[in-house]
């Protein structure tokens, strides 16, 4: 796998060598006393796109918020980079949260801007670039998430749902995060842009040599995209590893995920397939 | 860290301009390296052909790539030959990536002129004041269209709804309502006995406050009101069932909008507004009562007896006349508004922001109107 060094590494080499970018051990999280997540343990290696699977309401997106820290935990402790997020001065966090981009569900584009100062926004806030840099990387962004030039102008209300999703991509590219959090990037896709989509991933996944954090349901996604699933029930992640591995698992929660209605027509030989 | 490693050096070998690239080759150093792209070429070399070493590079970023791509076509524009030699093979791809971007210069930013933008807002303000008359002249006829199949099948009206918008814009407006109005009562009479006494005349404090809370105060400052606190309210809820498609929903369940939305809360206002007049008014006479009594030194016998003198029913009448026809105007804007509302969160600001100053300005100017007419009719 293609390891770059993190961007924004410190000189004393925080995070370099880490294999597990992100780890969380005995993780807690609920509502209203309770509990959604009931210690869960979750590693994600460097480098890899790992497919975060489990039922609707079943906490996947309350994992995703809780790493980057949009929700309070109970209990439990998450290292990122190898840093514990709680240990972390208020400056530190935020240096660390440039290293992350995340993509919301429904692209979270920022309704009174532009295309263009949306995905600008980021590198505007947090790099001394030229106007004319700021230009020319903006459009490389969109046009790396296969966007035409012509929607630079363009309000979020005026575009599609696809391409509500590329604009959110290249807005949390525009910093070069080391990690990608995807939540459910292909749905409300059709199936050749959800294909798509998840080649997209794959490609800039190994350009940027990016660590993907994927929810999804998506079975495509996670045949083609993904290196490695990881299934959430019960508030415990039950199974990891590869797809091969979840589609043997005698596991009742997988066996239905992975063999019910939906999953029966697909073999479960597509493999993996890289760009 | 290999700091001694520059940025960007040139050197001429030969027919040939090396320019050696080292160092951390990302966003965080991105201005200096701008600034070195930019002048590396600046100085004369005879040089037909450019190589660019990057091989100490120590890392990359796609701004890092950019700049780089950027020597090349730098390089390739005037007519050198440009390549890239050393590059670590994983960056490869990043390169390759940028390599196909930015192929046509951006646009550029449409320049501004101030005169020129001024005339053209003047143009469009005056364009949208015509469309705004049209669009509410269109929703009135559609309302009137609406309430008349309702009222030959009265039992198609909403009257939940009508009810509990009266509920929302009546009912719980009365304490803001009645504190207002008291308050104004009350600041009418102590300003009028105060200057009035100079004269020796203060018991016409009682004549101009009668007058003028029922005739003009009374009714606008309700309006005023209303438009602000439920005008506004119409707006933005309207305005976000749009957003949300929940108004084409009903349309595609067979339902009109205009009758299950918008005809109860016109109902609702219409009713509302003459009844918070008369309540308003009367908390405005109570507050001016008072003021005349512990400030003007006249005990409340007197007041209502100057009063019974000053004004008469017509008095009384012309006031609360008014009160349905501004409700008309403040319900026509806000649901206008809150149509005209698009995709974005500003946009829904934009529009109930412009439908209470809109409801407020007509109010106004519908107050003046009636002013004239009953002025022309001897009221």
């Amino acid at each position: 796998m293609n390891a770059l060094k993190p961007n924004g590494a410190k000189p004393n080499g925080s995070g370099v060598g880490v294999e597990n970018v992100i780890s969380a051990r005995d993780l807690v999280v609920g509502f209203h006393n309770v509990p959604v997540l009931k210690g869960l343990n979750l590693d994600v290696k460097r480098g890899e796109i790992l497919g975060f699977v489990g039922g609707s309401g079943g906490g996947k997106s309350v994992l995703t918020r809780t790493i980057i820290g949009l929700i309070p935990k109970w209990s439990g402790s998450i290292h990122v980079f190898g840093e514990d997020l709680d240990a972390l001065s208020e400056e530190d966090r935020s240096a660390l949260e440039r290293r992350w981009g995340v993509l919301f569900q429904g692209g979270a584009l920022f309704s009174s801007l532009t295309v263009r100062q949306n995905v600008q926004f980021p590198m505007r806030e947090n790099l001394e670039l030229s106007p004319r840099l700021l230009e020319e990387i903006s459009l490389a962004k969109l046009e790396m998430v296969g966007l035409h030039r012509d929607v630079l102008d363009k309000m979020p209300s005026e575009l599609s749902g696809g391409m509500v999703k590329r604009v959110a991509l290249a807005r949390s590219l525009a910093l070069d995060p080391e990690i990608l959090f995807l939540d459910e990037p292909t749905s409300g896709l059709d199936p050749i842009s959800a294909g798509d989509f998840d080649e997209l991933i794959m490609a800039l996944q190994q350009t940027l040599g990016l660590t993907v954090f994927m929810v999804t349901h998506d079975l495509d996604s996670l045949h083609t995209a993904c290196d490695r699933v990881a299934a959430l029930a019960d508030g415990k992640i039950i199974a990891t590893g590869p797809i091969e591995d979840m589609l043997q698992s005698d596991h009742p929660w997988l066996r239905a995920y992975f063999h019910g209605k939906r999953a029966k027509t697909r073999t479960g030989k597509t493999g993996r397939k890289r760009v | 860290m290999a700091a001694a490693a520059a940025l960007l050096d040139a050197r001429v070998v030969g027919r040939t301009l090396v320019l050696d690239a080292g160092g951390p080759w990302v966003a965080a150093e991105a201005s200096h390296i701008e600034a070195l792209v930019e002048n590396i070429y600046k100085r004369a070399y005879t040089a037909e052909e450019v190589n660019i070493n990057v091989s100490q590079v120590e890392r990359l970023d796609s701004v890092g790539a950019w700049l780089i791509e950027r020597l090349r076509r730098t390089a390739a524009e005037a007519n050198l030959k440009a390549e890239i030699k050393g590059l670590n093979p994983r960056y490869k791809i990043l390169l390759d990536e940028v390599a196909i971007s930015n192929k046509e210069p951006p646009h550029p930013h449409p320049k501004k002129k101030a005169l020129h933008d001024a005339i053209e807002h003047f143009g469009e303000t005056v364009a949208v004041a015509g469309q705004d008359f049209y669009a509410i002249m269109q929703m009135l006829g559609s309302i009137v269209v609406v309430a008349g199949r309702v009222a030959f099948t009265p039992l198609t009206l909403r009257f939940t709804s009508v009810v509990h918008h009266l509920d929302r814009v009546c009912y719980r407006a009365v304490p803001i309502i009645l504190l207002i109005n008291f308050l104004i009562g009350c600041i009418l009479a102590q300003q009028g006995i105060f200057h009035f006494r100079r004269f020796g005349a203060e018991t016409f404090v009682v004549d101009m406050v009668g007058i003028l809370v029922l005739r003009e105060v009374g009714v606008l400052i309700v309006s005023i009101m209303v438009a602000g606190r439920s005008g506004s309210a119409y707006t933005a809820e309207l305005g976000s069932m749009k957003m949300r498609e929940e108004m084409d929903a009903l349309r595609v369940m067979g339902f009109d909008p205009v009758e299950v939305l918008i005809l109860p809360r016109m109902i609702a206002l219409i009713i509302a507004l003459p009844l918070l007049t008369f309540i308003g008014s009367m908390a405005a006479l109570f507050g001016g009562g008072l003021v005349s009594w512990l400030y003007g030194g006249f005990p409340p016998e007197v007041f209502i007896e100057r009063l019974r003198e000053a004004i008469t029913m017509d008095t009384f009448r012309v006031g609360l006349i008014k009160a349905p026809f501004m409700a008309l105007i403040i319900g026509l804007v806000a649901c206008v508004e809150g149509l005209r509302v698009e995709g974005s969160a500003e946009s829904l600001g934009e529009h109930t922001t412009s439908s209470v100053v809109k409801a407020i300005f007509l109010v106004i100017v519908i107050d003046g109107f009636f002013a004239v007419f009953f002025a022309a009719i001897g009221v």
